[in-house]
């Protein structure tokens, strides 16, 4: 019965299901936000789902470029690394499927993976866009990379651990002592993530005037399904992991806090896309080492002092 | 990262008509461009003469989709100075209240367009509803939302009725408050700012040795429009102010749309203020006396010139329209060079394309072969019969 148990967490909740429903859910509240702040209807609640199917259906081209292998494997190990990632996380007070000490590291590891495996697709698949859009991905990388790391660091600092469940129960129950340095960091958090889900400002590498889609240019059908499935995982992992990390409902109220916390990250991050033009890379480097970067170590510092 | 060859068109998310750019790259940096034109061209000048003149207003009016009105009134009055025809003055005013109105929803699309361009999707949202309000006033008015067919020879065909001219009112009203709105948004935040500030740049002297026109030579100090410069329609007893700017880069070209569609504003409330009365038409005589005129006209996107002869028949012996982007169009690959691929979209963007208007000749070149083909009047028409 255990495995029966095991295979049902790891398929169904919180395993492969449910992230890839959340990220699902995730996307379309985004589009109705966004589509909302710009007067304008937005999707119906099901549309995500109907895109991912409709794309299941459509034709699959290799583009004579592109070295095959990569092409047709990329998408398939975007979506296997999200989800990975995604057992580590716990949906609320529900623990996580595979949870153990320095559990944070990996679930940044699999995500830094994700970027690097955005560089491979668009650097494989033949295209001068999708290779502009790798190198523009790889740099962005490079700039947000650091906060996120930072903010988080910080986190774990005040709970004196490496393990996302004991960073939850030790940070985020119980009257918060450090909102500054808490604040401080979620700011930074946010941002980073908004980088590493490549969202306006910061989706220069897949700019669509400038690069037409960037790395995923080339890619249509059922590969295009995966990355697509993958990003909103990656979506949801990265709400998901700062939900968990920094806002105070999802060690309280269980699953439902931890979805209430995702749409509440959601809707900041919408919000943002909704107001800003896009950054030029260049800037986009500029903004993270100079502004971000020394504001997340700012964040750091306060916390090693607080701490005592 | 080593040299590459990007391909902006023919098929490109940033150009929303076909043509080609192809930009050679040293990492994110242009090193050069090659343009060509020709992608959509539709012989509408050779198929004027298959058609009588009032027949070949439609067809004018159908070269640009935006600016119509445009290149009828442009055509029509070209054919008036041939034929010795009086417009009334009603018919005068109305001509120049539809030109601005269509200013108006010009400037506004490229304003929504250049926040698309550059990643700002909610100012493109914004721009492009309210625009609705101004195209809501011209279906009221001629029935259509861009192709309104108003100009005849020797007049226009709608009046303004007192309905039409108080839902004008109202629908000014509300343009006034959101240009003021989008003026403050595009002006000031500091995104969007920073995307146009110092790009696409031409100097005053590169504007007038590319011959360019319209709000792109504005935007660099060159003060020229032909409303003021050579009246046309009511224009010589319309009080307004010619909009320039120094800076000659792509934040000058929106301070100069926007400062653009104010005084549009201002025009269209002096004309509804000051609307003589009268008859709106002459009768235009089924043939047009032997000659030939130039006429020129201030379009959204800069001067508009058509060429019209007249062998004395019923249709036109020779029809040459030269659209505004033609003009503009070196300005954009003079200020390509060494910009970043970022600023690519933005800059072509910048001079509010209008290929179709300009697309010339079609001249067929297989690179393998070697071989050359000029597609003539009769291949095109073979071609695209159905």
């Amino acid at each position: 019965m255990a495995i029966i148990d095991d295979l049902f967490k790891i398929l169904v909740f919180p395993g492969f299901l449910f992230v890839v429903n959340l990220g699902l859910f995730l996307e379309w509240l985004d589009r109705k936000i966004y589509a909302r702040l710009q007067n304008r209807v937005g999707p119906p609640w099901y549309q995500p789902w109907l895109d991912i199917l409709k794309l299941l259906s459509k034709e699959d081209v290799i583009p004579e470029g592109a070295s095959r292998f990569m092409f047709t494997w990329l998408p398939v190990f975007y979506l296997a690394v999200t989800v990975t990632a995604s057992l580590c996380i716990p949906v609320g007070t529900y623990a996580a499927i595979y949870s153990f000490p320095g559990d944070l590291i990996v679930v940044l590891f699999l995500l830094t993976l994700a970027t690097i495996i955005l560089f491979l697709l668009g650097w494989y698949s033949g295209s001068p866009f999708g290779r502009v859009g790798a190198v523009r991905a790889v740099t962005q990388f490079l700039a947000y990379e650091v906060p996120l790391v930072a903010a988080l660091l910080t986190q774990a600092l005040l709970a004196d651990s490496w393990s996302i469940s004991l960073v939850m129960a030790r940070t985020t129950v119980g009257f918060p002592r450090f909102v500054v340095v808490h604040l401080t960091a979620l700011a930074v958090a946010l941002i980073s993530l908004q980088g590493k889900l490549l969202r306006v400002p910061f989706d220069a590498p897949e700019a669509e005037t400038e690069i037409v889609a960037g790395p995923f240019t080339e890619y249509t059908g059922r590969r295009l399904a995966f990355i697509r499935l993958a990003e909103r995982t990656e979506m949801a992992v990265g709400v998901g992991l700062v939900s968990d990390l920094f806002l105070p409902f999802p060690a309280r109220l269980g699953v439902l806090g931890f979805v209430i916390s995702a749409i509440l990250v959601t809707f900041v991050l919408s919000v943002l896309r909704a107001s800003v033009a896009r950054f030029r890379i260049e800037d986009t480097t500029v903004l993270a080492w100079k502004y971000i970067l020394p504001f997340s170590a700012l964040g750091m510092v306060l916390a090693i002092i607080v701490r005592g | 990262m080593s040299d590459m060859e990007i391909p902006v068109g023919p098929q490109h998310p940033a150009l929303k008509e076909p043509e080609s750019f192809r930009f050679e790259l040293e990492g994110e940096i242009v090193k050069s461009v090659d343009i060509r034109l020709g992608y959509v061209h539709r012989g509408i000048e050779r198929a004027c003469q298959d058609r009588t003149w009032v027949q070949a207003v439609y067809l004018i009016e159908r070269i640009c989709g935006i600016c119509s009105h445009s290149h009828t009134t442009c055509f029509c009055q070209a054919v008036e100075d041939i034929a010795g025809l009086e417009v009334p003055r009603r018919a005068r005013y109305i001509r120049s209240l539809i030109g601005e109105m269509e200013r108006i929803h010009s400037h506004l699309l490229w304003l929504g367009l250049a926040g698309h361009e550059v990643g700002f999707d909610t100012l493109f949202m914004y721009a492009w509803r309210d625009r609705e309000v101004i195209l809501d006033a011209l279906e009221a008015i001629s029935g259509n939302r861009v192709n309104y067919g108003m100009n005849t020879i020797g007049g226009v065909r709608r009046d303004l009725t007192d309905r039409d001219v108080e839902e004008l009112r109202s629908a000014i009203r509300i343009l006034e408050e959101r240009v003021g709105y989008y003026t403050d948004v595009a002006l000031e935040e500091s995104t969007f700012r920073n995307r146009l500030e110092g790009v696409g740049k031409i100097t005053k002297q590169q504007a007038i040795d590319l011959g360019t026109v319209g709000p792109t030579a504005r935007a660099a100090g060159v003060n020229v429009d032909l409303r003021r410069d050579d009246p046309y329609a009511a224009y010589d007893e319309i009080p307004f102010n010619v909009v320039t700017a120094e800076a000659g880069d792509l934040l000058a070209a929106a301070e100069v749309r926007l400062g653009e569609i104010r005084e549009s504003i201002g025009i269209m409330k002096y004309i509804l203020d000051n609307l003589p009365d009268g008859p709106i038409a002459v009768k235009a005589p089924r043939r047009i006396p032997p000659g030939e005129a130039c006429s020129r006209y201030e379009a959204p996107r800069g001067e508009d010139i058509h060429y019209v002869r007249s062998s004395g028949g019923d249709k036109p012996e020779r029809v040459k329209v030269r659209a505004p982007t033609l003009a503009n169009i070196n300005a954009v690959a003079e200020s390509m060079k060494g910009v970043r691929v970022a600023d690519i979209p933005i800059i072509i963007a910048g001079i509010d394309p209008c290929f179709s208007c300009t697309d010339r000749m079609v001249r067929l070149e297989d690179r393998i072969s070697g071989r050359v083909e000029v597609l003539r009047w009769q291949d095109l028409s073979r071609r695209y019969r159905r």
